[in-house]
């Protein structure tokens, strides 16, 4: 059996925890570790021998957190009151520790996150290695989970109730120097921090009790003044943030309300309740899959991957020094990768430079890159208008104008200057890569690689396989992604491939919903509360409606009379003709003023009259997820994408889609498949046949299976 | 079922509801002991023949709690067999009261209530009381809960009532309330507050501006922008009517309720207990009732309660001489109107809570009152008194002349 927890006892009576889980980076919260401290703190309390005890790991984290894995699984069908038993066994077990009238202290050498910080707040002083690479905070939060180790309940009443749900319901990270000055821990030191906490026991500086049992008054009522205010604006703010469609923010501000009110063992009863209702909540299982399963799969994946690669990743070539090529270029050099960025002359390739060091400078004022990176950072890119230096580069990117003459001769010069060493990457978001290899010789290292805007600070990379691109192109393909920290997801060529094409669904069911007659307000906040980050009508004023008017009209032309003209598209055109091109004119279906604010455009209401029944509004949030989903399951069914994961990681990372539903794929086993196809047959014959069920999800329906694998039965 | 009449009425000036009010120094147990007294006195009562005394109140705690309303009638020396409740229906508490005191009487079950309610503002603020609806997360996120004054400005914001608009109506409310004070209209009913030697504290409404004009209003800045925008009010009004994009935010002291200190009392009973008394009967209570509405917009109950109770007295809008709606916020006039098809004429004529402040336990009965004085006044028959309350809701109690 896997040893976790080292307990050794010296001469003076003092005991160290040692957590040590063998053949592992990290302590994590399991079932096994868990059984262990919890006798490891029987063993404090009920030991005479024993007159303190300090908590310290052997890993570069205290604790990782809780085992996401075992809370997934969790099994209710036993009852809940044995859930509440089960889960609340460590909580149980720390108050005992607490009260046990002998000092503990949580020697902090590494991270002490989630869990690990709950832990380390039930001992009596929590003293930190200064080590500028510690994080201490709960973020639970952010995966749709609440502190539920005691956490709600002893944070606030440390450092107080606005502090306290700050924390817990922001879920930030913060280094020693923050943590000292919030009051969340007491101590940091630069020497040995197992060896102070040792001697602070030994001297006696420990306290034997926790604040709020020895002055059970200090612990902040939300009914005194200024406890009722931290609630009328939390409670707004939380719900106005959430839109109602996530669980743990509103389960933190209650159990903070209502532990405050009573003991604190009945306090943690209540966290328990609490965290048990949004462990059973689907929503919470998909934030988890949203922001930690998925990303892990990728990263797992990505790493796999990366090890077959043959190519060597050390020189990076970026050509066009726009927007995206000097995103991408600073991206690459951030990571320590060697960056070549070229333009066609020298003012091109500054202004682009430039753009750099000013992001670059901002962030390092900011505090996101540590002070004198910048410098290092610029000094990796070399700035250039001579295709010759592409010649060492291992893996090149063209980033230059959307056009297909244009890149076909950026193809051709790259390869005059370095002749197949390298991999081609084209970071087209519309032309198929099939078509743009053509002017390539080598057409097994041609590759499409979508970056999204801004580079610096999305995570996916779209990776597009042309029909010639070989496996060993991919593989150093995700080589070069995963030495840049970002994400991929692998798609089949296709028109718009995986992102854009399932992306474009949302704007455009936007103007079918304006054709019908819908307010355009309901339109917009429909899709706002439904958790898209802005609606289908801004969306289309900032992309550009001239850009989507161009892209109809080359369909048009592409596909002659086979292209499927929608009340869509009429819309997109009739604005066009318009001139309302959108924002950066200062008119599309918003006229904006010069003091920034905008308002609908007044005749909108003229040219698509708002009807007199408007829809229901529920029924508006479904179809802008719906339409989306389809879109996804088409994408799947044709292996644009491959997986499901796939389309929901880059639905969630490419877009924001939003992580409640887990990702498209993810929100059709959440609706239910079977469930999901009946809606979609309903808006077939209410809104036209793009809502026309896909084969593979009446496939799915009659098997009843889901597109996802899910750790509990569905 | 047993008729119940109105005998008398009485009510205290309205004082500003801060402490530099006039009333700041005068307890809320002495302004609701003053209401009784000048009722029993006034009407030489056998105070042992009142059954109940019934008396809305709003926050409920300090000098204010522990049943204000018993504690009162003890205080004023009415006979130890007169009960004593005190109600909470919010912002209609007072007129609330006068409703349950006249079910006693119809259901023959008490003979002679006094009904009324007290409110110092001043002294125990709004919202001491505390609630779980705004602040225990349990509720507050699921019941969307915003404060009353975004509710205000959704309803212009809804309806289309601009800023002009609701200012042009808070003005209308000051000409009319101090033309009604000038007339003396309110004279037979407004007793003046005393200290304990009986020197007048207050004897007119505090708040009313004189003169009011237009210009006054318009540069008072929006009291709930902030408080909406950066509070995330505004985006739960949207989560419940997303057909608006952004709240307009018309509403600011200016044409809003005055916060005020405040009391009233009515004299009700049967016919037969009225004569045993010696009593004459004024009006009778046709028909009331209160009613639950959307809780976010929260003060479009009004209209709602309005019909239903003329449907309970088996009357129709036009069939009502004169309407007072409690001036919480402008808007919530101008949209009853609307609703209603009530012309500004015949509502509201002696100015409202806008100009002369709105002592929450307390003002239902005064509303009562001001109706009653008024169809009296133009010799008309029938008035209706209405308001809207908090958490969506509203109340109506229709009164006819005998």
């Amino acid at each position: 059996m896997t040893k976790h927890i080292e307990l050794t006892v010296d001469s003076d009576g003092i005991a160290t925890l040692l957590m040590a889980t063998a053949d592992s980076e990290v302590n994590v919260l399991s079932e096994a570790f868990s059984i262990e401290i919890t006798a490891c703190f029987d063993r404090v309390i009920n030991d005479d021998a024993i007159r303190g005890a300090v908590l310290a790991s052997n890993k570069s984290t205290f604790i990782a957190g809780g085992d996401l894995d075992l809370l997934q699984s969790l099994d209710f069908d036993a009852g809940l009151p044995y859930a509440y038993e089960a889960l609340g066994v460590v909580t149980r077990k720390l108050r005992e520790l607490e009260t046990c009238g002998k000092p503990v202290i949580a020697a902090i050498a590494g991270s002490a996150l989630g869990g690990g910080f709950e832990i380390a707040l039930a001992c009596h002083m929590r003293i930190c290695q200064n080590n500028s690479a510690l994080r201490i905070g709960l973020p639970e939060v952010t995966l749709g989970l609440l502190p539920g180790g005691g956490g709600t309940q002893r944070l606030p009443r440390l450092v107080g109730l606005k502090a306290g749900l700050d924390y817990m319901l922001s879920g930030k990270l913060v280094g020693v120097d923050r943590a000292l000055k919030d009051g969340l821990i007491n101590e940091v030191t630069d020497s040995d921090v197992l060896t102070l906490a040792k001697s602070r026991i030994r001297d006696g500086q420990c306290p034997i009790q926790q604040p709020w049992d020895e002055r059970p008054t200090s612990v902040q009522s939300p009914w005194a003044p200024q406890g009722t205010q931290h609630f009328l604006i939390g409670n707004a703010l939380t719900r106005a943030k959430t839109k109602g469609n996530t669980l743990a923010e509103d389960a933190i501000l209650s159990c903070v309300y209502e532990g405050m009110l009573v003991p604190l063992e009945q306090g943690t009863e209540i966290e328990l309740r609490y965290f048990v209702k949004i462990l059973r909540s689907r929503t919470t299982l998909n934030q988890i899959r949203s922001v930690f399963d998925l990303p892990h799969r990728v990263k797992r994946f990505t790493a796999e991957k990366s090890r077959q690669a043959k190519q060597e990743i050390k020189k990076i070539g970026v050509l066009g020094a726009g927007l995206m090529g000097a995103g991408i270029a600073s991206v690459c050099a951030r990571s320590g990768l060697s960056v070549v960025m070229l333009d066609k002359d020298g003012d091109a390739v500054q202004r682009g430079l430039d753009r750099i060091e000013s992001r670059l400078r901002r962030d390092e004022e900011k505090g996101r890159l540590n002070e004198g990176k910048a410098t290092l950072i610029l000094a990796n890119i070399q700035a250039t208008s001579d295709f010759t230096v592409l010649q060492e580069c291992d893996f090149i990117i063209e980033a230059v104008f959307e056009n297909k003459d244009v890149k076909a001769r950026v193809t051709q010069s790259v390869e005059q200057a370095n002749q197949g060493r390298a991999i081609l990457g084209s970071n087209t978001s519309t032309i198929p890569i099939t078509q743009l290899a053509e002017a390539a010789q080598y057409k097994d290292k041609f590759i499409g690689v979508h970056f999204f805007s801004p580079v610096e600070r999305m995570d996916l990379v779209e990776v597009i396989m042309g029909k010639h691109t070989s496996e060993d192109t991919l593989n150093a393909t995700l080589k070069f992604i995963k030495a840049i920290n970002k994400l991929p997801i692998v798609v089949n060529d296709s028109r718009g491939f995986y992102t854009s094409r399932t992306y474009s669904t949302f704007p455009s069911e936007g103007l079918f919903m304006l054709r019908e007659g819908v307010h355009p307000n309901l339109i917009e906040n429909a899709a706002i509360q439904a958790g898209m980050p802005v609606g289908p009508l801004t969306i289309a004023d900032e992309v550009g409606i001239d850009i989507g008017a161009h892209v109809i009209k080359q369909f048009q032309k592409e596909d002659g009379d086979a292209f499927n003209f929608t009340q869509a598209h009429e819309v997109s055109l009739a604005m066009y003709d318009e001139g309302r091109f959108g924002r950066k004119v200062g008119k599309g279906f918003f006229d904006y003023r010069e003091d920034g604010s905008k308002e609908l455009w007044p005749e909108l209401a003229k040219r698509y009259p708002v009807a007199d029944t408007q829809p229901d509004f529920e029924e508006l949030k479904e179809r802008f997820l719906t339409i989306q989903a389809i879109e996804a399951i088409r994408c799947l069914e044709e292996n644009v994408v491959t997986t499901a994961d796939a389309a929901d990681v880059g639905a969630l990372l490419g877009w924001s889609y939003p992580k409640y539903t887990g990702g498209p794929m993810s929100y059709v086993d959440t609706v239910g498949v079977e469930e999901f196809l009946i809606r979609c047959e309903n808006f077939e014959r209410l809104y036209g046949d793009r809502y026309a069920p896909p084969g593979l999800l009446v496939s799915k329906a009659k098997a009843s299976s889901t597109f996802c694998q899910w750790l509990k039965p569905q | 079922m047993t008729d119940a009449y109105i005998f008398d009425h009485v009510r205290t000036p309205r004082g500003k509801g801060k402490p530099s009010g006039a009333l700041h120094s005068t307890t809320s147990i002495a302004l609701a002991k003053q209401v009784l007294n000048a009722l029993a006195m006034r009407n030489q009562l056998n105070t042992s023949l009142v059954d109940d005394v019934v008396m809305g109140n709003v926050s409920p705690i300090g000098e204010q709690g522990a049943n204000i309303a018993r504690i009162a009638a003890l205080a004023a020396g009415f006979d130890q067999q007169v009960a004593g409740v005190q109600v909470n229906r919010f912002c209609a508490s007072g007129l609330e009261a006068c409703n349950m005191g006249a079910a006693q009487l119809m259901s023959g079950q008490s003979q002679l209530v006094v009904a009324g309610g007290v409110e110092s503002m001043s002294r125990v603020p709004m919202g001491s009381d505390g609630g779980a609806w705004a602040i225990d997360p349990a509720v507050a996120s699921a019941l969307n809960f915003v404060p009353q004054g975004i509710g205000a400005d959704v309803i212009a914001s809804l309806f289309g009532y601009s800023r002009e608009d609701v200012d042009r109506y808070a003005v209308e409310s000051h000409v009319r309330a101090s033309n009604a004070w000038q007339q003396s209209y309110f004279a037979k009913s407004v007793i003046p507050v005393t200290d304990l030697n009986g020197v007048p504290v207050l004897t007119q409404d505090e708040l009313i501006r004189n003169p009011c004009r237009l210009a006054d209003l318009s540069s008072l800045a929006p009291a709930f922008a902030e408080q909406g925008r950066l509070g995330g009010f505004d985006e739960l009004a949207r989560h419940k009517y997303p057909i608006l994009r952004e709240i307009n935010h018309v509403h600011h002291a200016g044409n809003s309720s005055g916060i005020a200190d405040g009391a009233a009392a009515v004299l009700m009973g049967s016919l037969a207990a009225g004569q045993q008394a010696g009593l004459t009967p004024r009006a009778r209570i046709r028909g009331f009732a209160v009613v639950g509405s959307e809780p976010t917009i929260m003060l479009t109950g009004p209209s709602f309660a309005a019909e239903k109770a003329l449907k309970n007295a088996g009357m129709v809008v036009g069939d009502i001489d004169r309407w007072e709606l409690n001036e919480a916020f402008a808007s919530v006039v101008l949209r009853f109107m609307d609703v209603l098809s009530i012309d500004h004429s015949i509502i509201n004529v002696n100015g409202g809570a806008i100009a002369m402040g709105h002592p929450l336990g307390a003002t239902g009965a005064m509303i009562l009152g001001t109706v009653l004085d008024e169809l009296e006044r133009k010799d008309l028959s029938t008035g209706l008194a209405t308001l809207c309350v908090g958490a969506g809701m509203g109340i109506a109690t229709i009164i006819e002349r005998v």
